[in-house]
């Protein structure tokens, strides 16, 4: 592990890594079971038209206990979908999606989700929005509100409690939607490209912010991106999904160091040389997105 | 050295003190050309309001009106002035003032409450609503102050046929509103409410309803007024008190000028409702932007 490598898969195969045993570098699975395993799932849509749209395909993954991972592919390529799944927001046409080895079946109380729109709720307040979790779970109304409290510190958010969301910028509101997750103390954490709307710095800073809450809070996280040095400077591992229906391409163990700098950390060799690696698989799959789009419009 | 920073701070507190009067020079003119602005308008307003009043007495002086169709300001005066000091045919002028306003309200709480429950339940349950969809859409377009002399003579001539009729009326507004705001509540904010572990009586209180709300809330408006009408037109095809048989009873004895009067009630009874809806909307939207509802007619 002195240099980085890439683990799975040899070019020749373009199958997807079988699962659970997949689940590479004994560093992250701290027990031998997986927290997140989807087995050949497969999505369909009916789309308004009357016809069947496949979002998924045939997809496994297995993510270890406090692992890090990163789904990156193309625009409009599923990998919403593939959150809504493990949330349990819906179901799939077929395969099993198992969180914690048992199927899921519904949403999950141990699971939590930041969404990539603003989905803070603009008629409560930073408060009330943070201590919604809690107050919907059935904790007393001041313990919730306390613990609230605690958290919109922990996001730097203090003395904006009596603040509505359209009085914060797209970051604070960002940073409300992180401690509303975060409060709940998930043990998986999905996310659907949470900064995409961020500007470019506000956006560093919301990554570091995110890696130390995740370092204190050891919950599995799937992070679904488009931007590949946002994936690589956070993730442990990079799955990348090809162009709808997704399935997954490849998937690279990112061994750079923790604690990360993630303003800094792209300037590392390793990380240009991972960038190089995983860029060399993307790139079909985005020029593939790019063609349809073009010939769709 | 001292001598030198001293004379920086002196000279930056100058240029401070005079970023300062600039800066207030500038308020003062701006808040002065926004005074001048308001006052030109209130006095534009009342200029307007005497031009239409008088020319319209002129006209009656000189003959180009005849007053005895058309009424006559001075005279619309003296008969409210009238009912005001001797009361009405029916009764103190209070009293029909309160008996009309008591059918409005009861009709508009009523239609309100079953409008929004039915919105609610279609909004919600999109097999009802597929199911009722072309029976409502059929209700809705009768013209519903026709079932004015079935009420009255299903249900009398006291206060009930002209609830029933007012309840009609503000039924269909407030309902179409409620079922058009629940359909829009955002997907990720149900989605999100879930995952922080909302059960389904949470999720209607915390997210459809106040998400609702701004599209009921806008109803209201509306449908106060046609409380009013459900009232008035009731009184009108029988009744024995209230502000419709005034009405009715100032038209079959060719007093113009007291239909208008009666109008002029009718008129500052539904600005004083219309005052009441709008501050209950500014307490419940609180959390919306101001600039939403800052220039209003």
């Amino acid at each position: 592990m002195q240099h980085s490598q890439r683990n799975v898969p040899p070019a020749s195969s373009p199958t997807p890594c079988s699962p659970a045993q997949e689940v590479p570098s004994a560093r992250y699975s701290k027990g031998s079971t997986t927290v997140i395993e989807l087995r050949q799932v497969t999505k369909r849509f009916l789309t308004p038209g009357g016809q069947s749209y496949t979002a998924l395909r045939d997809l496994s993954l297995a993510v270890a206990p406090g692992e890090f991972c990163a789904l990156i592919g193309p625009t409009g390529c599923g990998k919403s979908t593939t959150l809504s799944l493990i949330a349990g927001l819906d179901t799939p046409s077929a395969g099993t999606v198992l969180v914690m080895g048992e199927e899921v079946h519904g949403t999950d109380p141990r699971i939590g989700y930041v969404f990539q729109t603003d989905a803070v709720f603009p008629w409560k307040n930073v408060l009330s929005n943070v201590a919604a979790g809690p107050l919907f779970r059935g904790l007393p109304k001041r313990e919730a509100l306390e613990r609230a409290r605690a958290w919109i510190a922990r996001v730097g958010l203090a003395g904006f409690e009596d603040r509505y969301p359209h009085q914060l910028s797209g970051g604070m509101r960002k940073r409300v939607a992180l401690a509303q997750t975060f409060i709940n103390e998930p043990q998986i954490l999905l996310m659907d490209e949470p900064f995409s709307a961020l500007d470019v710095q506000t956006r560093t800073l919301m990554e570091n912010e995110l890696l130390q809450l995740w370092s204190a809070l050891s919950a599995s996280v799937v992070f679904v991106t488009h931007d590949l040095e946002e994936a690589i400077a956070l993730a442990d591992r990079v799955c990348v999904l090809t162009a709808g229906p997704a399935t997954v391409k490849g998937i690279y163990t990112i061994d750079l160091p923790r604690p990360r700098n993630v303003a800094e950390i792209r300037f590392d060799p390793r990380f240009v040389r991972l960038y190089h690696d995983i860029w060399e698989d993307l790139r079909d799959e985005v020029m593939i997105s790019y063609e349809r789009a073009k010939q769709s419009s | 050295m001292s001598e030198r920073s001293n004379r920086l701070e002196h000279g930056e507190s100058d240029g401070a003190a005079k970023a300062m009067e600039a800066d207030s020079a500038i308020l003062a003119a701006l808040t002065g050309r926004r005074r001048r602005r308001r006052w030109l308008i209130n006095a534009l307003r009342l200029l307007l309001l005497v031009v239409l009043i008088g020319g319209w007495e002129l006209g009656t002086r000189l003959g180009l009106i005849d007053p005895f169709f058309w009424g006559r300001p001075s005279g619309i005066w003296q008969q409210l002035v009238t009912w005001v000091v001797h009361g009405t045919a029916q009764g103190p002028l209070w009293v029909q003032i309160a008996v009309t306003l008591e059918e409005a309200l009861f009709g508009f709480l009523i239609g309100v409450v079953l409008g929004i429950s039915f919105g609610v339940l279609l909004g919600r349950n999109a097999f009802l609503a597929e199911l009722l969809g072309p029976y409502i859409k059929a209700a809705n377009s009768i013209p519903r102050v026709t079932l004015a002399p079935l009420f009255a003579i299903g249900l009398g001539l006291g206060s009930q046929s002209k609830i029933a009729l007012a309840v009609v009326l503000v039924f269909f507004i407030v309902f179409f509103n409620a079922f058009q705001g629940v359909r829009e509540v955002d997907r990720n904010l149900l989605a999100n409410a879930r995952i922080l572990g909302a059960n389904r009586w949470q999720l209607f209180r915390e997210v459809i309803l106040p998400s609702a709300l701004t599209w009921i809330i806008a109803s209201l408006h509306t449908s106060f007024s046609f409380a009013l009408v459900g009232a008035v037109v009731g009184e009108f095809v029988g009744s024995i008190e209230g502000i419709g048989l005034m009405i009715q009873n100032a038209g079959a004895t060719f007093n113009a000028n007291g239909v208008f009067a009666a109008m002029l009630i009718l008129a500052a009874v539904a600005l004083l409702s219309e005052i009441v809806i709008t501050a209950l909307e500014r307490r419940l939207l609180r959390w919306r932007p101001t600039a939403l509802s800052e220039v209003t007619l």
